[in-house]
């Protein structure tokens, strides 16, 4: 088997590193849920856990940061870094990878974070997995990185044999975030990073925030009310919106209704939109396509509302109403009003961290 | 901006002769098809007489794809219940240039556009033309969208039943219910072998039926049945201002004519595996567009042509005749020195020339004809009893048919001068 | 490059596509347990469309010249073909046997080589991802290896004093960046409604000469960076999805009846709190 890309041998290569993204002071979710499983992955293999913290000013993330898990975090600092651009960022993780030679590297799949595993994987020539749902390690010490393929009837088992580091992309929610523990010490290095002045080559002209319009992102509640086909028509929306409110959650949809142009992309529960795992996820005029199914089977319990029998979706379903969707809907409005005077709470919220 | 001597919208038979027409004399053609690939969107019964493409495509029969060749001709009279045949064989049906055979629009309307383009014309396909190009009165091209046009010397519309372009160009009035009647046909599929067997035909034989009378329940119309390789095509043409005065649902019609028992016989065990509806151009010469103006000319179904005599639909022969008459038309105006109406006349010489004109003048009462009600209700129950007392051999007597028929006469409602009447009608519009 | 785009030299637009089985079409082979792609209909990948109407655009803005590229087999000409009718000027397609099974990694080279070969490009476009792969690798790929600068998840492009403009959707919010000519975008599924083909187009695609077809030896690809062989990573198995198994109490009948049983059930199983 001849290869171009001058491999070097495997065993120089050790150890699971975690970048990191930060988010508002803080660090993203899957970037924390990401520090969890990859202390699993680092114990299996008996090296060190190590996050990347490219930036500016974020030495206190840093020391935060080793509370979740983390052995060590190397800490890039520089202006140029202040905010992600795909070419320094690329620039900063190319160099430490070809420095310090980890095994393994995991990123959270945010925009960011796909931005930059792209751009990486193909400046190393090296294995990238996108959108992983579960790792294993096999018996050759490869990394297993699993993720769903066609349509999410299926899971696919990826490894990247001879290639270094191993790579892989996971999205929000997949896994869950490990308990911070502000007590736990490490390791912060502070590394240097030629960079040039090219490598500002984007320019941030605006930043507009989402606003939150009072709503839950469907990915934090407890309670997700997700619409489907099934509602006919974008004003309808509205019933799911008030069902959310008197439960306390947060509205979503399937892709059909996202394609049909009724809400935004931003809501869409499914394979190429958001996974969740809530407490309740409640689905509305949903048949259940299998693409749907993964980005939404792994929550606690699922209630399913649809006028046909036979949709696919009562199959995984812990409770269901076989009903025209405009009856049952303002009859739960109605029953929850009065069985509380004004609306029920979902079960009560654990800690923000543990989410 | 693009540009060609003649453009063809439609390529269906009409238009594929025409534009195959066109080529052959020189003329850059665009042939414009609005389906995904030709044949996908026509519909026919099921038959094509073959004079047209004979002089159009000597060599025709070597890859035309022919489903069979019709070798016997049946026409159907049923009530109810019952159901009188006539039959007729001959061994000079199938031959020669009366020859007729049915087919399968796709592959038919898809070869004959092939034939088309090796002759030079050029065939898109998935564009459907909305509009034309006109510069005072005279159509000067082709337009899907202001800034999507192609320009032309002359446009030939081959459109079919539906046609819009026909009145972009000014040249036909909005069609009135009574002008148009729907036509639905199914597709059944029945093994060759079983087909054979049934009908007693050799391997690429075939028949053709016409049903008349309570066919299609009381509406006026007709049936039809021809025989495919492989499968049957089972449908009826009935008048839209009868459905809609009836409030009944074409659906149900055919339902009911294909449960019939006489229908049943023939296409028992057979497996329904498409459907199709489209309206049929009706009343031939009685409701004709302008055929021809500045720059354009109409041809095939879109300028009516189209047959329905009782015993026989004719559409597609008369398309291709029409095609090739257009594209003659344009030849002779080029030669004359301009695509002006009043050299693009000529088109009225070609069409009578191979009788397409003639043919619809002369059968233009038929259609009137074939809205006597009488014809799809008493005529047929008449027939059915005269019928009944004739074969009735049970020991009281049997009948001569002609005392048979006088005492039927007598017996129903309708006054004797006015079956006489009807007889007379009937007999000069066939 | 020389100089900024100017009416003596339009701008040149590169467009990635890549052609995939219809959507709704996906059907997997039970034996070979990959996608089927014969005799299954095809369509450009939907983000690519969105991608391919944002170089229309600006083509129908600037003096711009819109060159469609794509890997694969001879079949996605059918793509191509579609992607003139549309309007681009001509198209590309990279087609070598030894491509074959290539993952991101040789797929974001040999595509890198080809792009340098057509040469003079201003902008390149690409969708977010593709419906098959998903895997939205590509376009970064794309961009690292001809350093370029890379905005990704872009709704929107203008062309601003020879700078590109465009309009990102971040985690978080919107963000407006600038870049120079060069660079890369990829481009938001769903952000625009991609135009019909055009009768005019269509008659182009005709007359002929609007694709050319290149192997690997044409765009100097090494073919020890291509193929299956040499991707870093391979499917070494595909499991079907267990599901854990639910309790599935399902209420019907009368609305009212069904939803006080339904709301009992919920909050004595603590599903909700009153």
């Amino acid at each position: 088997m001849t290869d171009g890309y001058g491999l070097e041998d495997k065993s120089h290569f050790r150890g699971v590193w975690v970048f990191l993204e930060g988010r508002a002071g803080g660090l993203r979710d899957v970037s924390t849920q990401l520090i969890g499983e990859g202390r699993r992955l680092a114990d299996l293999r008996g090296t060190p856990l190590t996050g990347i913290l490219p930036g500016h000013g974020v030495d206190a993330l840093a020391e935060r940061a080793i509370g979740y898990g983390l052995d060590r975090v190397i800490v890039v600092d520089d202006p140029m870094l202040e905010i992600y651009r795909s070419r320094p960022y690329a620039q900063v993780m190319a160099q430490l990878i070809r420095r310090q030679k980890p095994e393994i590297v995991l990123f959270g799949a945010s925009k960011n974070g796909r931005d930059l595993g792209g751009r990486l994987h193909a400046i190393l020539e090296t294995g990238l997995a996108a959108d992983c749902v579960k790792f294993d390690i096999d018996a050759e010490g490869n990394l297993d990185m699993i993720r769903p393929s066609f349509g999410g009837k299926s899971l696919a088992h990826i490894l990247c044999k001879k290639h270094r580091p191993q790579m892989a992309s996971v999205r929000r929610n997949v896994f869950v975030a490990p308990p911070h523990n502000p007590d736990r010490r490490g390791e912060i290095v502070h590394e240097q990073v030629e960079l040039s002045p090219q490598d500002l080559d984007a320019k941030l002209l605006e930043f507009d925030e989402f606003t939150k319009e009072g709503g839950l992102r469907p990915e934090e509640a407890d309670i997700v009310v997700s619409g489907g086909f099934g509602l006919g028509d974008p004003k309808n929306f509205q019933l799911l919106q008030d069902l959310a409110d008197r439960l306390g959650g947060a509205i979503a949809a399937s892709r059909k209704a996202v394609d049909s142009g009724w809400v935004p992309k931003t809501l869409q529960v499914g394979q190429t939109g958001m996974t969740v795992r809530p407490k309740l996820y409640i689905a509305v005029g949903i048949s259940g396509a299998v693409q749907h199914l993964a980005g939404m089977q792994e929550s606690d319990k699922i209630l399913v509302i649809n006028i046909d029998p036979k949709a696919p979706l009562f199959e995984i379903a812990d409770y269901g109403i076989v009903g025209d969707l405009f009856e049952v809907l303002p009859e739960m409005i109605r029953q929850l009003d009065a069985l509380k005077g004004g609306g029920v709470a979902g079960p009560p919220a654990l800690p923000a961290e543990a989410r | 901006m693009e540009r060609f001597d003649a453009i063809v919208v439609g390529a269906g038979p009409a238009g594929s002769s025409a534009a195959l027409t066109l080529a052959r004399k020189g003329f850059s053609t665009l042939l414009v098809e609005r389906g995904r690939s030709p044949g996908v969107k026509g519909m026919f019964g099921g038959r094509i007489y073959s004079w047209a493409l004979q002089d159009l495509l000597p060599d025709w029969a070597k890859d035309c794809p022919v489903e069979r060749t019709v070798v016997r001709e049946n026409m159907v009279f049923l009530t109810e219940d019952a159901s009188l045949g006539i039959s007729f064989d001959s061994p000079k049906l199938g031959q020669g240039r009366a020859a007729s055979f049915t087919a399968v629009r796709a592959k038919f309307d898809g070869w004959l556009a092939k034939k088309a383009q090796d002759a030079g014309a050029t065939l898109v396909t998935g564009i459907r033309v909305d509009d034309l190009w006109k510069e005072d009165g005279h159509v000067r091209g082709v337009m899907v969208a202001p800034n999507d046009r192609v320009g032309a010397d002359v446009v030939v519309i081959a459109e079919g039943a539906t046609s819009i372009l026909t009145r972009a160009a000014g040249l036909k009035a909005d069609l009135e219910p009574r002008e148009v009647s729907v036509g639905v046909k199914e597709t059944i599929e029945l093994p060759a072998e079983t087909i054979q067997e049934r009908f007693g035909l050799g391997e690429k034989e075939g028949a053709a039926f016409v049903f008349a009378g309570q066919s299609s329940l009381g509406l006026r119309g007709g049936g039809f049945l021809y025989t495919n390789q492989s499968t049957i095509s089972l449908g009826l043409v009935v008048s839209s201002e009868d459905l809609s005065r009836k409030k009944v649902e074409i659906q149900e019609v055919q339902n009911r004519f294909r449960l019939h028992p006489a229908v049943q016989r023939w296409i028992r065990g057979g497996k329904v595996v498409e459907y199709s509806a489209h309206l049929v151009p009706e009343l031939g010469a009685g409701m004709m567009p302008r055929l021809w103006g500045d720059g354009v000319l109409v041809a095939g179904d879109a300028a009516g042509f189209l047959i329905n005599n009782g015993y026989t639909f004719r559409g597609v022969d008369l398309a291709i005749a029409s095609g090739v008459a257009a594209g003659e038309a344009a030849n002779a105006a080029r030669t004359a020195g301009s695509m002006r109406a009043a050299n693009l006349a000529a088109y009225d010489g070609f069409l009578r020339a191979s009788n397409v004109l003639t043919d619809l003048e002369r059968f233009r009462r038929a259609p009137l004809f074939m809205k006597n009600e009488r014809l799809f209700d008493v005529y047929p129950r008449m027939l059915m009893e005269i019928a009944e007392r004739l074969y009735t051999v049970d020991g009281t007597g049997q009948q001569r048919l002609v005392d048979a028929v006088l005492e039927q006469a007598a017996s129903t409602d309708v006054p004797k001068l006015k079956m006489l009447l009807d007889l007379l009608q009937g007999a000069r519009s066939m | 490059m020389s100089g900024p785009p100017s009416e003596m030299r339009p701008m040149r637009i590169i467009v990635c596509i890549k052609q995939v089985p219809k959507a709704q079409e996906l059907q997997v082979d039970p034996v070979t347990q990959t996608l089927k792609r014969v005799g299954v209909p095809s369509e450009i990948n939907p983000p690519d469309a969105n991608a391919l109407e944002i170089a229309l655009r600006l083509k129908d803005h600037h003096a711009a010249e819109v060159v469609v590229l794509s890997m694969g087999p001879t079949s996605f000409d059918e793509s191509l073909e579609r992607a003139v009718a549309m309007g681009a000027d001509r198209s590309v397609l990279l087609t070598d046997r030894i491509l074959g099974g290539s993952d991101t990694v040789p797929t974001a080279y040999a595509l890198s080589e080809t792009i340098q070969k057509i040469g003079g490009y201003d902008l390149i476009l690409t969708g977010e991802e593709t419906t098959d792969a998903s895997t939205g690798h590509v376009g970064p790929g794309i961009a690292g290896h001809l350093d370029l600068p890379q905005i990704t998840y872009v709704s929107e492009v203008r062309i601003v004093d020879g700078t590109i403009r465009a309009r990102r959707t971040a985690e978080d919010g919107t963000e407006w960046w600038q870049t120079n000519m060069p660079s890369l975008c990829t481009v938001n599924f769903g952000c625009n409604k991609p135009r019909s083909p055009t009768l005019t187009g269509k008659i182009r695609v005709k007359r002929g000469g609007v694709i050319v077809h290149w192997s690997c030896a044409d765009v100097g690809i090494d073919p020890k960076k291509v193929g299956l062989l040499n991707s870093p990573t391979i499917v070494a198995k595909v499991d079907t999805i267990r599901l854990p198994p639910r309790a599935g109490r399902i209420f019907s009948g009368d609305s009212k009846e069904s939803v006080r049983a339904l709301l009992d059930a919920l909050i004595r199983d603590r599903v909700v709190a009153l």
